[in-house]
């Protein structure tokens, strides 16, 4: 990456963030809500630890805690995608891609702005999950591994609402956006381990990529070992799929005048 | 009612149900979004209905209450809507020219809502029993939870009305659902209170209003009449209604005196 287009995604990501720490009506939401999931799952349905056949080593706080962290890490990217819509809307993005010669350098930015996003809510999360009683196994390299697990859902869920913000140039396409994201990280193993998973959502989860990412990660955090060619592959797969269909949607945008 | 605010309830009642049925995007949601949850939910949580002492027969008759529910928060987003997109472009001002009361404005505008939330009661039946839940009470109970849902999504399009008035804009209503939605997860949704054993999440769960609306949809499904859960149902949809039905008169009021 060149100075100017390293010096354009600082750019943007800083706007961005600057934007998302300045603004109540969106650090609030983006705050509370996985810190509510966390706790409605965590709290109500810890009894669920003691049906038949839930083995995860980890007690039921830290088995919900890595689900939530990879749904808020997709969120995080989702709601950036919110951030490239308005943009774009509002005439910014048009502006935005006079000034950049490298256009990608926007989507590198956003991905700053995503990144930061995920940053701030995994300190939160995890403060909070130590606090209630969250168990850690797993080494540093787990929990590393963990974090970068989350780290790629974010990224991918970011590449894939940037494709369809920089297609519809719209909030209205924010359904859009979110509901496919929230379709697919709830048709995994959220309540119990997969094993315990019946009828269609079972099938449907064993075809679902985010199952063998969000196993991996509970792995992790538990220090049993973890499946690690099939989380990466999955994540670095759907990251490379969704990263070429967003600098697609940039194209879009270019041609279309921003 | 005097024959003339029956007219008026009756055109803004035939303008709501027709609003309501004219968008799609409206409707499908309210629909399919409850299922889904449902389904993912009945086939996640299957598991949980092999704890001891759980009540139902098996999950899916358990969770099926929850579409229920949801139903009267679609009602506060989709009402709320579609009253803060009335008062944005202005049509609230022209009805407030009228003679038309403001208890009729009110009640007028649920017409659709009320009509959305039959037609979801009788899908997510449809769907709840072809799924396999059982219905105890049988078409008696059928009516009664189609009158319950009736109460829910009156009593929650009001909250819904009532940030309309206050707020006057579209946005800030959509943000009210989330917040609901805090209220649905922390009751007794997805387990019953005496199986949750966080204290302080049974606590909630046992003082919540919601519960008391789970426990009187669930009792027609299974251990046959139950007319204390019946009852407490009906009253937390009442008190609601009798709560919200006062503040959206007065929001509309400081509404109209702004403008």
């Amino acid at each position: 990456m060149s100075a100017r287009s390293r010096s354009v995604a600082l750019a943007i990501g800083w706007r961005g963030l600057h934007r998302f720490f300045h603004d109540p009506t969106m650090v609030i939401p983006s705050m509370l809500f996985p810190l509510f999931f966390f706790a409605a799952f965590a709290g109500g349905l810890s009894n669920v630890s003691n049906v038949p056949g839930f083995d995860f080593p980890a007690n039921y706080t830290t088995f919900q805690f890595v689900f939530v962290l990879i749904q808020a890490s997709a969120f995080g990217g989702v709601f950036t995608g919110f951030a490239i819509a308005r943009d774009f809307e509002s005439g910014v993005g048009r502006r935005m891609m006079l000034a950049a010669p490298n256009r990608r350098a926007l989507l590198a930015g956003y991905a700053l702005v995503a990144l930061g996003r995920a940053l701030f809510i995994w300190v939160l999360l995890t403060t909070l999950g130590l606090a209630v009683g969250m168990e850690v196994a797993g080494s540093l390299v787990d929990l590393v591994g963990m974090y970068s697990l989350a780290l790629l859902i974010n990224l991918t869920a970011l590449m894939w609402a940037a494709g369809i913000a920089l297609r519809f140039r719209s909030l209205q396409a924010g359904p859009l956006m979110q509901t496919p994201v929230f379709l697919i990280i709830f048709i995994a193993p959220v309540y119990v381990p997969f094993d315990l998973l019946t009828g269609w959502v079972k099938a449907a989860a064993s075809i679902n990529p985010i199952t063998a990412i969000v196993e991996a990660a509970r792995d992790f955090v538990s220090g049993v070992p973890a499946d690690v060619a099939l989380a990466y592959g999955a994540a670095i797969g759907m990251l490379a799929f969704f990263a070429i269909w967003a600098l697609r949607g940039l194209a879009k945008a270019e041609a279309a005048g921003g | 009612m005097n024959v003339r605010a029956r007219t008026q309830i009756s055109e803004l009642a035939r303008r709501s149900l027709v609003r309501t049925i004219r968008q799609p995007a409206q409707v499908v949601p309210a629909i399919t979004f409850p299922l889904f949850l449902f389904a993912i939910n009945a086939a996640g949580l299957d598991a949980a209905a092999g704890l001891p002492g759980f009540p139902a027969p098996d999950y899916l008759t358990w969770i099926i209450a929850v579409p229920f529910m949801q139903a009267g928060l679609f009602a506060v987003a989709g009402l709320g809507a579609d009253l803060a997109r009335d008062i944005e472009t202005g049509f609230l001002d022209r009805l407030a020219l009228t003679p038309l009361s403001r208890t009729g404005l009110v009640s007028g505008q649920m017409a659709g809502t009320v009509a959305l939330g039959v037609f979801q009661g009788l899908v997510f039946l449809a769907v709840g029993l072809a799924a396999g839940a059982t219905l105890e009470t049988g078409l008696p109970g059928a009516v009664v939870l189609i009158l319950l849902e009736i109460a829910i999504v009156f009593a929650f399009g009001l909250i819904g009305i009532t940030a309309a008035f206050r707020f006057g804009n579209g946005e800030a209503v959509q943000g009210l659902f989330p917040l609901l939605f805090v209220f649905l997860f922390l009751s007794t949704m997805a387990l019953p209170a005496d199986l949750i054993q966080q204290d302080w999440f049974r606590a909630i769960a046992e003082h919540n209003p919601v519960s008391f609306i789970f426990d009187g949809i669930r009792s027609l499904f299974y251990g046959g009449w139950d007319a204390t859960a019946l009852a407490e149902a009906f009253g937390v949809a009442a008190a609601i209604s009798l709560v919200f039905m006062p503040l959206a008169v007065r929001a509309l009021n400081a509404r109209v005196v702004r403008t």
